[in-house]
């Protein structure tokens, strides 16, 4: 008897292929399951994961530094910083519309906060330049002022480059669109474009710097400052613009060509500038803040430009990004990677204090009779329901120098009284306080594996003739140790993240590595190296835990 | 009774066990057995025969009287030096070792050399026919084999005496009756004393030398498979070996070898008085399904006979299984054997039945 391989698939009942109906089946039963955990997985990836994913995000994100300086970023890119050569004046130039669009904005400052981190005292720079560009756009306008009072007026530049209604051919949208983007990226916002609002396409020729400068500006005062821009004074920085374009002998042509009603402003104004010094962005810059005059400074902004960066995550390990590639932080800034192996070694040390402590509660609880073990239970959770902070707080009444135990060992005669015991505000005390609050999480996955044991394993080691001793390291041990990993998985992975007890009770020696991290978050605002050093610590849970899966293999924990 | 002391490898002395200080498990327990037999405690759960068991593997302490064991008192030798193999209901195979590993546990600890080890667990394991099962996990094997492994850790390091805790209760009825078998020969072969729990009569009397039918912490009659079953000393042995008719009535009349009691119908019947003292006393009278007759050519001439009325008639094969009413009792059950001149029977007929008097057992009511 031999048994046809016929290549045709399988059929159901109802003519389809068998696999498809089994898949048919499956997929109805995996959706309805899916149903069931739709709630708590939406919110789960809405208020956990996201967020999460989100922050681990800004640790390579670096977008600021070419959303605000989007023109000297660009002027910066084929510039190689060497020793003590400053940049050209193309790139001083940029660098003047760039702050002082971003000081207008009040955004200049972020960049300066940003910048920073990289280069102590760059901020300052950023700082004292907002206030002080305004300054060197008064003169000139002072001198425009002079030649005609109406460049004074905000209507003249409005007339000057505004076309008119019927003439929508000659009008320059690109420009406009441009100035848009420039807006949105600065305040990181969607803006609409402003209606009715359009440059003549032979004005923005024959003052080009002008028209783009002019056309943000009047985006920014209407989308964002809500103002009218057509009435009152422009920004001083138009001026500036309004003298570069006029002394450039590209754009003579084009404003010999102008006409229209305010043509023979520009050409009164552009004779009049013919004769003045032509204008030095670099001598502008310097004027405003002397640091710009440095080559490091400049460097720094190049070094930083990229949307994304490893920066931070060189920060992490105690490096930094130079021109010449990553290099060692100096001696005095390194502290994260000893704070990185701090924190692993003392959580192995909580680790090890929870599985000593914690092993004979365990058995105990495993093996006393039901009343008595249920009792044990009762205090093995009681910490459960007392707040994380109210214990924390306790070990500090208890350790401090003047506290409980310091005051019965000198009771006790013990210790002198100007020698008490430091155990508190250091490594110590947070080691004897995380053990506490983590022990139940040792105690509990012990627990619940040493409960399936049965007694008859031990009591058959005995009866073939081992020592009570024996009988337990060779037999009820080793059945015990899926419970020992659970429970260290459980306490190191809490113990290598947390956060209150060390900051309570960890002085400047017991600190963690995650109160660096809420240092970062919430007092220096460096989201970027706090992401980088979370997502370090993420890593690490991570490759422990393969590490272990690989070892002890993961089916062998057992929770419950 | 000095003699016989002499002889005892086990003996209880006046034991008692109370676990709450308000009960007693054990109630004066005295046991005697020789070397080399194969005893078993039979009882329902909770009649106290583990509880001994486990006094004498050391697990339990005896709240009064002595363990003996070859003469010597153990009540405060710790389980691991009594050097008593034992065999438990779960097997208890450590599961984190191999079936070789957990045949050595019990050498290492005694220290004994590998290469002597590493024979004596091929022997072990030949023993019970599981020689190529070394390296198995004991999650890999099926129960039985399970069985024969946690048999051969327990006699591996050559006990003396081996306790049996229900050993077979999680097999199946197949393969129990073939470890039965196993176990009763390897035990005769080796000489080996055996100790073995269970609360399964066909187990106990199929494998043992002597049976102790435990009830109420006491033990309700010690003796030989055969004799437990054809004579009972009281109601709770006769009822719980094997299947029995009872028949309730008053001694009427009593001599060594003859008792008259009447059944509660009135009917008088001759017995052989085993537990009754004295005219006038309640009794219960006992009598085997199979020692019951009807057909009339088999009826012994000197059988005691009554009249029944069948209720059922239940072919069964080899036997016919008969219930009838016998003296306002409904379910009083014969078994005859499918012999080709044997009569079958239908329900409602009317029948003669009989038996021999001493067959028929007046017990403690």
């Amino acid at each position: 008897m031999s048994i046809q391989t016929s290549n045709q698939p399988l059929l159901a009942a109802d003519g389809r292929p068998l696999k498809q109906s089994l898949s048919r089946a499956l997929r109805r039963q995996k959706l309805r399951a899916l149903a069931l955990v739709a709630p708590l997985l939406v919110f789960v990836m809405l208020t956990f994961v996201l967020p999460i994913c989100n922050m681990l995000f800004r640790s390579v994100e670096n977008d600021i530094v070419s959303n605000i300086m989007p023109y000297t970023v660009n002027a910066l890119e084929s510039w190689t910083a060497e020793p003590d050569t400053l940049p050209d004046e193309a790139i001083f130039k940029a660098a003047f519309y760039d702050l002082s669009v971003a000081a207008k904005a009040k955004e200049h400052t972020k960049l300066g906060t940003r910048l920073n981190y990289e280069q102590t005292g760059i901020s300052s720079t950023f700082r004292k330049s907002g206030r002080a560009l305004s300054k060197s756009g008064k003169a000139l306008a002072k001198e425009f002022d002079a030649l005609d009072p109406r460049w004074n007026k905000a209507e003249t530049f409005f007339e000057l480059f505004t076309t008119d209604e019927a003439d929508r051919q000659a009008s320059d949208q690109n420009i406009l669109d441009r100035q848009l983007f420039r807006l949105n990226q600065l305040k990181g916002q969607a803006y609409d474009p402003l209606p009715n609002f359009e440059l003549a396409r032979e004005k923005t020729a024959a003052l080009p710097l002008t028209a783009r400068e002019y056309g943000y500006w009047a985006l920014f005062t209407s989308l964002e400052k809500n103002k009218d821009f057509t009435k009152g004074k422009v920004t001083e920085a138009l001026y500036v613009a309004l003298t570069d374009d006029l002394q450039n002998p590209q754009n003579k042509a084009y404003i010999d060509r102008l006409t229209g009603p305010s043509a023979e402003l520009v050409k009164t104004a552009a004779a009049y500038f013919e004769t003045q010094p032509n204008l030095n962005y670099a001598k502008l810059m310097k004027d405003v803040n002397k640091n710009w005059a440095e080559p490091v400074v400049w460097e720094t902004i190049k070094l930083h430009s990229s949307r994304y960066t490893n920066g931070y995550f060189l920060n992490a390990v105690d490096m930094r990004k130079t021109a010449d590639g990553p290099a060692v932080q100096p001696e005095s800034k390194q502290i994260l990677l000893i704070l990185f192996q701090r924190t692993v070694k003392m959580s192995l040390i909580i680790t090890v204090s929870c599985i000593l402590l914690g092993y004979p509660v365990a058995w105990l609880l495993a093996n006393l009779p039901m009343r008595t073990s249920n009792l044990l239970m009762i205090l093995v959770l009681l910490p459960f329901w007392t707040s994380l902070l109210v214990r924390t707080s306790a070990w500090k009444v208890m350790l401090q120098q003047q506290g409980v135990i310091n005051e019965v060992l000198v009771w006790l005669g013990l210790v002198a009284t100007d020698n008490r015991l430091e155990i508190i505000n250091n490594q110590f005390g947070t080691i004897i306080a995380m053990t506490h609050i983590l022990l139940p999480f040792m105690i509990l996955p012990m627990y619940s594996v040493m409960q399936t044991i049965p007694a008859s394993y031990v009591r058959a080691a005995k009866s073939l003739g081992a020592t009570n001793w024996t009988a337990f390291w060779r037999v009820y041990f080793p059945q015990s140790v899926p419970g020992i990993g659970a429970g260290s998985i459980l306490v190191f992975i809490l113990a290598i993240g947390y956060y209150i007890t060390p900051e309570i009770v960890g002085g400047t020696e017991g600190v963690f590595i995650s109160n660096r991290i809420a240092y970062h978050i919430s007092s220096s605002l460096n989201w970027g190296l706090a992401a980088a050093l979370g997502a370090i610590l993420l890593t690490v849970v991570l490759v422990l835990y393969w590490a272990y899966d690989k070892i002890v293999g993961i089916d062998n924990v057992k929770l419950g | 009774m000095a003699k016989s002391s002499k002889n005892a490898f086990v003996k209880f002395q006046r034991v008692q066990k109370s676990y709450d200080g308000e009960t007693l498990v054990v109630k004066d327990l005295n046991l005697e057995l020789p070397k080399g037999e194969f005893l078993t405690m039979l009882g329902p759960s909770g009649s106290g025969k583990t509880t001994c068991l486990m006094m004498l593997a050391g697990f339990e302490t005896a709240t009064h009287g002595d363990i003996l064991l070859d003469g010597v008192s153990i009540n405060n030798i710790p389980p691991h030096q009594r050097g008593i193999g034992m065999v438990f209901q779960n097997y208890a195979l450590f599961p984190h070792m191999t079936v070789a590993e957990n045949l050595a546990f019990p050498l290492e600890v005694r220290k004994i050399a590998k290469a002597e080890r590493e024979t004596k667990i091929i022997r072990a394991l030949e023993m019970v026919e599981m020689g190529s099962f070394a390296g198995r996990r004991p999650s890999q094997l099926s129960g039985g084999q399970q069985q024969r492994i946690a048999l051969a850790r327990a006699l591996v390091f050559e006990p003396e005496l081996v306790l049996m805790d229900e050993p077979l209760g999680a097999l199946d009825k197949q393969l129990r009756e073939k470890m039965q078998f196993e176990i009763t020969n390897l035990a005769h072969a080796l000489g080996i004393t055996v100790v073995y729990v269970t609360h399964d009569q066909t187990e106990a009397l199929t494998m043992s030398d002597r049976v102790a039918v435990f009830n109420d912490g006491r033990i309700q009659q010690l003796a030989s498979p055969d004799s437990l079953y054809e004579e009972p000393e009281n109601s709770f042995v006769a009822q719980f070996i094997g299947e029995n008719n009872t028949l309730d009535g008053e001694v009427k009349n009593l001599s060594k070898n003859m008792a008259v009691v009447q059944l509660d119908d009135g009917s008088l019947i001759d017995c052989k008085p085993v537990n009754v003292k004295k005219v006038g006393e309640r009794t219960r009278v006992s009598i085997r399904p199979e020692r019951v007759e009807y057909n009339k050519k088999r009826i012994n001439k000197q059988a005691h006979t009554l009249t029944a009325e069948v209720l059922e008639f239940i072919y069964m094969g080899d036997i016919f299984r008969t219930r009838l009413r016998v003296a306002g009792n409904d379910d009083f059950i014969i078994k005859t054997r499918n012999a080709p001149d044997q009569q079958r029977l239908t329900a409602g007929q009317q029948i003669e039945i009989g038996w021999l008097p001493k067959d028929c057992r007046a017990l403690d009511a």
